[in-house]
């Protein structure tokens, strides 16, 4: 009886959840509120923490609290640290949250919220959360390797290159479609291009401050940046005023990214204490405190969802990007839901630094349900604007035209009410010329969270302030995440080429560092330059690219799961990490063919460069080519983005393909073949 | 009452540790503490030579971003 009794407040809390989902499900016509998508999204993660993740942790893991961690094996102060547990939760938590999971949710608001949130919610109890802490388990046991290393133990050595050349490349559009968000919302915006600018010296500043000034006092100058952070985006609003500086600080995009492909070489070969650093102290306090203080608004503002919960945009003609439900909603919602990169953080530091093998479940599992719930608050902050004000803002020019008269126009007849003074005054409200095709997320998210701040602080006067503060948090991130991207890009790329010419590894030298930054660069500025002259926005092309490639990544780190519970002779658990991966597979690979084969150039990569051709040979020329050199460099564009997807499609085949073989091998032997570190003296057993 | 003092300076304690090693560095003291159990011999890192191997950690190669 008291066994049952236990279960009772779970129960209570399952059917709350049930009921709250039920009713955000259920809604047709009338507005509902934002606290029903919390307390559901809140609920499913408390009872599916407590038991599925306690079934993974002591049936399929059985994890051992009397195990000696790698941080116990190798303590050595620094790397090797046995830590408290919920300070490394919060470590992991600070490393995994990034642009993906408030991007991802906004974009995907097009089909309206209902559709996001489930996968968000499905997808990170069954796939996302189970991915990080399988990882974290994994790594763990064997010394806290890293993917790569852990796929060419257990798969074998071909497998273990394929990953890592995939892994590169996956970095390469990860970086150029961050990069092209922050183009996206910094175009025409002197205020916003000023604010996020004025965080270059700011750093420069903080790293000359730690390094000669007052060695070492982190908390205080991060303090001080915090407060120069402000003053730059105060300072920015008189900028946008003025009529000498505001000139200065509008550029177009081609302009932007021009200075974001030299900000990134420069920035990327500095000495790291002068920019990188500084920056991403400043980047990793303001992105938790921001998401902290977005949680505490939506839950004090409660606000109404304004989107419907399901568009007409189910249907795959949505103006944000192209693509019916099945499989672009899986892949444009990547981390949130489930993202492959979490899997590189978790073979990172975080697996050295694990006091007890059983805190793995709170940070592994636990970490992810709060990065899933990131994605959930972003996923409400777009839906508590007006639908029309979001589609002005996230579709194209070459739908919407460029004034607010053609875009109320358009989007009115898509049944979203609005009128071209509601778009100017929402621009006027927010401090920006034109909100029109700001696609990309960061922008609209910025809206949102303008509108949940101000209604707490400063009221509307205040919105231009937060909106450009929401910018700031999210550029901040995006471009620390750009330079560090870069760099440790330019490691990988030092350590391929050395294979072929020895001088350039040494990462020492000079010229083997300015040549792999170079080429670093020139990889993802290239994407990014096309994604900025594309007429569809870019985002549009190429968010789907970035979420194939991610969850493409999480589809291989759970085949690596996988073949070590085989190994393990678990493979009766197996299915455990084989529904998530098949899952993963089925979406990434049906979504990579449509975007190389699929007949609507929208969508297809080769429809696209067909459609080009023909026009081209008939001697007419398409938007946004003006001459037919630049029709020439769209059709190589397009066959380049569906060489691109095909690789892709290609890596995770090949990396499946092995995967089985290993897997069938286990089942052979008959006894467990995986390598794990010992169990330790007191508690060795043998065999298990 | 020193009681809830005590619990608060702990607090506090945590709450730097966590946010000190949200950017890579991990807790000094224990290190300094490790160093003279473990390896007495050894002369440990100066705070600030601590700070720029932990730097040179994080930004060396390698590593990842995030998504």
């Amino acid at each position: 009886m008291p066994r049952i009794l236990n279960h009772a407040p779970w129960l209570i809390l399952a059917v709350l959840g049930a009921f709250a989902l039920g009713t955000v499900a259920l809604a047709r016509g009338e507005t509902i509120n934002a606290l029903w998508l919390v307390v559901a999204a809140v609920c499913t993660y408390l009872v599916s923490y407590r038991y599925y993740s306690l079934f993974i942790a002591t049936r399929v893991m059985r994890l051992d609290p009397a195990r000696p961690t790698p941080a116990m094996r190798h303590n050595d102060g620094l790397d090797y640290v046995p830590t408290n547990q919920y300070v490394l939760f919060g470590h992991h938590f600070a490393a995994i949250a990034g642009a993906g999971p408030l991007v991802g949710p906004v974009l995907a608001a097009q089909m309206g919220y209902l559709p996001g949130m489930l996968w968000i919610l499905a997808g990170v109890v069954v796939a996302g959360a189970v991915q990080d802490f399988m990882i974290l388990f994994v790594s763990m046991r064997r010394d806290g390797r890293s993917l790569g290393e852990l796929i060419k133990a257990e798969l074998g050595d071909i497998p273990g290159v394929i990953a890592l050349f995939g892994t590169f490349m996956i970095m390469v559009i990860i970086l150029a479609v961050l990069a092209l968000v922050v183009v996206k919302a910094l175009t025409n915006s002197p205020w916003g291009f000023f604010t996020v600018a004025a965080t270059v010296p700011i750093a420069l500043f903080m790293g000359v401050y730690m390094r000669f000034l007052r060695p070492g006092r982190i908390g205080e100058i991060s303090i001080i940046g915090f407060f120069l952070l402000i003053a730059a985006i105060l300072l920015g609003g008189q900028v946008a005023q003025s009529e000498t500086l505001a000139p200065m600080f509008t550029l177009t995009g081609v302009q932007i990214t021009w200075i974001l492909i030299g900000y990134g070489f420069v920035a990327s070969v500095l000495p790291v204490w002068l920019l990188l650093a500084p920056r991403d102290y400043l980047s990793t306090f303001l992105k938790v405190g921001t998401i902290v203080m977005l949680a505490l608004c939506i839950l004090l503002v409660a606000p109404p969802m304004k989107m419907p919960s399901i568009t007409r945009f189910v249907d795959g003609t949505g103006p944000v990007w192209s693509g019916s439900l099945f499989p672009f909603l899986f892949i444009t919602i990547a981390c949130g839901a489930v993202s492959g990169f979490h899997a590189l953080i978790s073979s990172g530091t975080t697996p050295k630094m694990v006091e007890n093998e059983v805190h793995t479940r709170f940070i592994g599992y636990g970490g992810m349900l709060t990065e899933s719930f990131v994605a959930i608050m972003a996923l409400v902050a777009a839906s508590c604007i007006e639908p029309g004000i979001y589609f002005a803002m996230n579709s194209p020019p070459a739908v919407l035209g460029t004034t607010a008269e053609s875009a109320a126009q358009v989007i009115n007849n898509w049944g979203f009410v609005i009128t071209p003074e509601m778009i100017t005054q929402t621009a006027q409200d927010v401090g920006e010329v034109s909100i029109l095709s700001r696609a990309g997320g960061a922008p609209t998210l910025a809206v949102g969270m303008a509108q949940i701040f101000s209604e707490l602080f400063g009221g509307k006067a205040m919105m231009a302030f937060w909106y450009h503060f929401a910018i700031l948090f999210e550029a901040l991130f995006i471009l620390t995440a750009v330079d560090a991207g870069t760099r440790a890009g330019r490691f990988m790329l030092q350590d391929l080429l050395g294979v072929f010419f020895k001088p350039l590894q040494r990462t020492a030298s000079w010229a083997g560092n300015l040549i792999a930054t170079g080429l670093c660069v020139a990889a993802w500025g290239y994407i990014l330059y096309q994604g900025v002259v594309d007429p569809l926005g870019g985002i549009n092309t190429f968010w789907p690219l970035f979420g194939i490639s991610n969850q493409m990544l999480a589809g291989i780190a759970l085949i690596l799961a996988t073949v070590v519970l085989f190994r393990m002779k678990r493979e009766r658990y197996a299915w455990v990490t084989m529904v998530p991966a098949a899952w993963l597979l089925i979406c990434t690979l049906t979504a990579g063919v449509q975007k190389v084969f699929h007949s609507n150039p929208a969508i297809g990569f080769l429809a696209h460069a067909e459609r080009f051709s023909t026009a081209a040979n008939e001697g007419r020329l398409l938007a946004p080519a003006t001459s037919m050199d630049q029709m020439r460099q769209v059709i190589f564009n397009d066959y380049l983005d569906a060489a691109l997807a095909s690789l892709f499609v290609m890596v995770v085949l090949a990396v499946l393909v092995f995967g089985i073989l290993s897997c069938l091998k286990a089942l052979r032997s008959d006894r467990p073949t995986t390598r794990e570190i010992p169990t330790g003296g007191a508690t060795a057993r043998a065999g298990d | 009452m020193s009681g809830l003092k005590s619990n608060l300076s702990r607090f506090r304690g945590y709450f730097e540790q966590t946010a000190k090693l949200m950017i890579g560095v991990p807790d000094y003291d224990t290190y300094l503490e490790h160093m003279r159990t473990r390896h007495p011999d050894q002369p440990a890192m100066t705070y600030t030579e601590f700070l720029d191997n932990r730097l040179q950690a994080r930004y060396g190669a390698g590593k990842a971003g995030c998504c």
